[in-house]
């Protein structure tokens, strides 16, 4: 560490008031610090001359809750309350904000923020901490090692001060590179139950809290778009007579690659008004014009065949083998499209600035393709694009899309007027329900074989489905030797110790735009492992929970990790007891995104009498639980997410064109369809892994299997709603 | 047309047409936009606001219905007895995730506590069943206003 700045100097620029400590990295990689006008390096560090502290939020915040977790880490390793820290989100700089998970590339998604951030964020607020000491040091004439940083106060060497009477002296510093990290048994935050408070509460319970959806900009246009009523559709030509005269009605033109009409007003409802009274002929010779039967009886098919790869086992023997068995188990399981329908319709503003260049403000998922989109529609070098994070109102994958599909729309608006007035794009929930990039259909078919002694010795697993990554610019991240890993996640690499397994995969012919959904490919993959597991059980009659222990032998510690939430959670509902008189339980263990949940559904009902989901038991095995009430959150969310889905959703298609919608035909889940969830989160000193999605898989396999176990059908075809009548 | 509206104590002056939601007046006229936008049908309760002290769904209630109406928004809540010990509760059991139906859950909630103070689970239920949450943040909406009511009770 050198020390530029002479006592007189130090005192000069404090009258100032300008000096500003950063600390990040930069392009390198390499920790660094600086003051404001540091053009080579991007902050996760903010601490201003009068002391306060803000961390740079490189993720975004759909409700996750980075906003609050990458605030604690810096606030842990700077030695700062919760309150003296504030947030705000990163600038999109895809080199210096990558996703560490990603490469060169800024975004969030997979489950990561945390598990990419977490020696990250720990470091920058370590090597602030350690400047800001040694310039304490320094003033004092003390040992740095003497000093500490506690609730603000730099203290020890019988002194005492806020960091704000160091901060200049320390701006002029080097940052250390590998300053000294707190050890577990110096946290005050990390970890601790009741310690942090989410930091976005106090603006979304006032109203004040800035979603896209909120951005109104000076002067501002609002366009929707008439969108193809089916996948492929292009403009053929359109009449906005109707809307001419209407009030706030600027203008209509269709989209330069003719996949709509852009509708230009002075306000929202004027656009959304005018919309309803321009008619557009769509040309639908290149349309999609299958209807989801027949894309179904195709998947079906695909399942019932030899898969186009064989990457995991011998499919042929493993077949030849099952068939010699003494049992055979043979199901077959069917998953519909799903849209994501997060609360927050899609939405975003582009506003020219005064130099040529445009913001982008966004609840930006995957800031990096917003800023090439614009980049590129609008010809502007990439300097002269940014992208302005805000909060995002849901996504559950929706809002990260490589072909950024709504930021492209708005800037092919935006580029098809003079370029003086922002341009705020606004979808309806209509547009959402209907817009495609859904969860893709798939088919599972699994023929397991059982020795007389109910011992396991083949397992047969055909997976059919449309990849999500193939054709798209993650394609070189999911896809190997022609698998799309995404569509297999869950089978292929299970922690189960299973003989005689092979999987098998053919990819479905692009039927519709897909995405990925909340948990990606664990959204059926994990229905159906688990579904299999309880369908063993059965035939066997080994306890649900010990022949999944008898598959995680603790060979790996996968396997390991995976028992002890499996364990956790029969403890938790007594397991071996029983369920309560007049209630049934279900359990469903998976692991996905680098955690381990275990989940029990309770339910009332079953046989004769509709379903009521009465309570889910949950246990995580996350590593480091770094907000616990924030992992629990997350569970909750992820179990509701899934069970609301696996309970009444689907996307049909007749003729290409979708069946449903808005709220009414696409059901959310509501408040009284589950009575409770109680979630345990494991202590661990692992490396933190992902929560946003891990709650997902197993719930619905939990609910099925609880069905199943109460005496009602054994549901292998989602929505469960077409077989089971539920509360 | 100029229309004069009552919103959260104040009277306002706005432009707009016969049968343009208060939703779209309170948003894009007025600029205030804590009252969300979910799905313009009143199947989420995004868009629930105050009209003379009952909660009504704003994507669906149009401007000439509520001229002369006292319209209470999100925005006044932390002014209000109720809505600031919902928001103490949210704060205390961090109901939130991506926060975007909250205001529409506090405005129900206000609404359901101002007739009855002690609901029971099924109650909450019951009431709080058109406000959607896709975060499924649900039972900490239905202990957050179990906790409202103890605050209430002093």
């Amino acid at each position: 560490m050198t020390m530029t700045t002479s006592r007189r100097g130090f005192l000069q620029s404090a009258a100032a008031g300008a000096a500003v400590l950063l600390v990040g990295v930069r392009a390198d990689g390499v920790l660094a610090a600086g003051t404001d006008t540091a053009q080579d390096l991007n902050p996760f560090v903010r601490i201003s001359a009068d002391g306060r502290v803000t961390a740079i939020v490189k993720h975004f915040e759909m409700g996750q809750g980075p906003t609050t977790g990458l605030t604690t880490l810096i606030a842990e390793e700077l030695g700062v309350t919760m309150e003296q820290i504030d947030y705000a989100f990163a600038p999109s700089n895809p080199q210096v904000y990558n996703n560490l998970l990603f490469g060169p590339f800024q975004g969030t998604g997979g489950s990561t923020a945390m598990a990419n951030s977490y020696e990250q964020y720990r470091k920058a607020g370590a090597a602030a901490r350690e400047m800001l000491i040694a310039a304490a040091a320094q003033e004092w004439g003390a040992e740095a090692a003497e000093l500490d940083i506690v609730d603000g106060q730099i203290a020890g060497a019988g002194q005492s001060a806020p960091l704000s009477d160091f901060v200049t002296r320390a701006s002029a510093m080097t940052a250390p590179t590998e300053p000294r990290l707190r050890q577990p048994e110096e946290w005050r935050l990390i970890g601790k139950e009741g310690a942090v408070r989410r930091k976005d509460t106090p603006s979304k319970i006032d109203g004040s809290g800035l979603f896209a959806m909120d951005i109104q900009l000076d002067n501002q246009l609002v366009v929707v778009i008439s969108h193809a009523p089916r996948m492929g559709a292009k403009v053929a030509g359109f009449d906005a007579s109707g809307a001419e005269g209407m009030r706030g009605f600027v203008m209509a033109k269709a989209l330069p690659d003719a996949s709509g009409v852009a509708v230009y007003a002075e306000s929202t409802w004027a656009a959304i008004s005018a919309r309803d009274m321009i008619s557009v002929d769509w040309d639908m010779s290149n349309a999609e014009n299958r209807s989801s039967d027949q894309i179904r009886e195709e998947l079906l098919a695909g399942v019932n065949g030899e898969s186009t790869y064989q990457n995991w086992g011998d499919q042929a023997a493993t077949a030849a083998n099952v068939d010699g068995a003494a049992k055979v188990i043979d199901k077959t399981f069917y998953f519909p499209l799903l849209a994501h329908a997060p609360m927050e319709p899609l939405t975003c503003t582009i506003e020219p600035r005064e130099d040529g260049g445009a913001i982008l403000h966004d609840g930006a998922q995957f800031p990096t393709f917003g800023h090439m989109t614009l980049s590129q529609v609008l010809d502007l070098p990439m300097e002269k694009v940014e992208v302005r994070t805000v909060l995002a109102g849901g996504s559950f994958g929706r809002r990260a899309n490589p072909t950024a599909d709504y930021n492209l729309e708005c800037a092919m608006a935006f580029a098809m007027t003079d370029r003086t007035r922002p341009v705020k794009l606004v979808w309806t929930r209509e547009d959402d329900v209907r817009g495609g990039y859904y969860r893709p259909a798939f088919a599972h078919r699994v023929r397991v074989g059982l020795t007389e002694e109910g011992k396991i010795l083949g397992w047969d697993h055909r997976i059919a489905g449309q990849s999500i990554m193939k054709g798209t610019s993650m394609e070189q991240m999911s896809v190997k030797d022609g698998v799309d890993h995404s569509s297999v996640e869950g089978v292929a690499d299970r922690p189960y110790a299973i003989p005689g397994m092979a999987v098998g995969l053919t990819d479905h012919e692009k039927a519709t735009s897909v995405l990925w959904w909340r948990s990606v490919g664990h959204t059926h993959t994990a229905y159906v492992m688990e579904s299999m597991m309880d369908l063993i059980s059965e035939e066997t009659g080994v306890d649900p929970v010990a022949l999944r222990l008898s598959l995680l032998p603790g060979e790996t510690p996968a396997q390991t990790r995976m028992a002890g939430v499996l364990r956790r959670v029969a403890d938790m509902t007594d397991w071996d007891a029983g369920a309560p008189e007049g209630r049934a339980r279900g359990l469903a263990v998976h692991h996905s995104f680098g955690s381990f949940v275990a989940e029990v559904v309770e339910i009332s009902g079953g046989e004769a009498e509709p379903v009521k989901i009465e309570k889910v038991f949950a246990a995580v095995d996350c590593g480091v639980p770094v907000n616990p009430d924030v992992i629990r959150a997350q569970i909750e969310g992820g179990i509701g997410y899934g069970l609301g889905h696996a309970m009444r959703n689907e996307i049909t298609l007749t003729e290409g064109e979708p069946d449903q919608y808005n709220f009414p035909d696409y059901e959310p889940l509501r408040i009284s369809d589950i009575g409770g969830i109680e979630v345990a989160v494991f202590p661990s000193m692992e490396a933190p892994t992902g929560v946003g999605e891990p709650g997902t898989p197993p719930s619905a396999p939990a609910l099925a299997n609880a069905i199943a176990r109460a005496g009602g059908e054994r549901v292998t075809e989602l929505p469960m709603l077409t077989q089971v009548d539920f509360v | 047309m100029t229309r004069e509206l009552k919103i959260n104590g104040k009277t306002m002056v706005v432009e707009a047409e016969e049968g343009t939601p208060l939703l779209w007046v309170i948003r894009d006229e007025l600029k205030m936009t804590g009252t969300k936008f979910g799905c313009g049908v009143a199947a989420c309760g995004a868009c629930t606001v105050h009209v003379d002290g009952q909660p009504m769904r704003s994507c669906q209630t149009y401007v000439e219905d509520v001229e002369g109406a006292e319209i209470t928004t999100i925005e006044a809540m932390s002014g209000d007895r109720v809505g600031a010990a919902i928001q103490q509760a949210w704060t205390e059991l961090d109901v939130v995730q991506c926060g975007y139906c909250q205001s529409g859950q506090i405005m129900s909630a206000a609404g359901l506590l101002a007739e009855n103070p002690k609901p029971s689970a099924d109650e909450i239920d019951a009431y709080m069943w058109g406000n959607a949450c896709r975060c499924a943040t649900y039972q900490r909406i239905r202990a957050g206003v179990q906790r409202a009511a103890e605050i209430l009770e002093g």
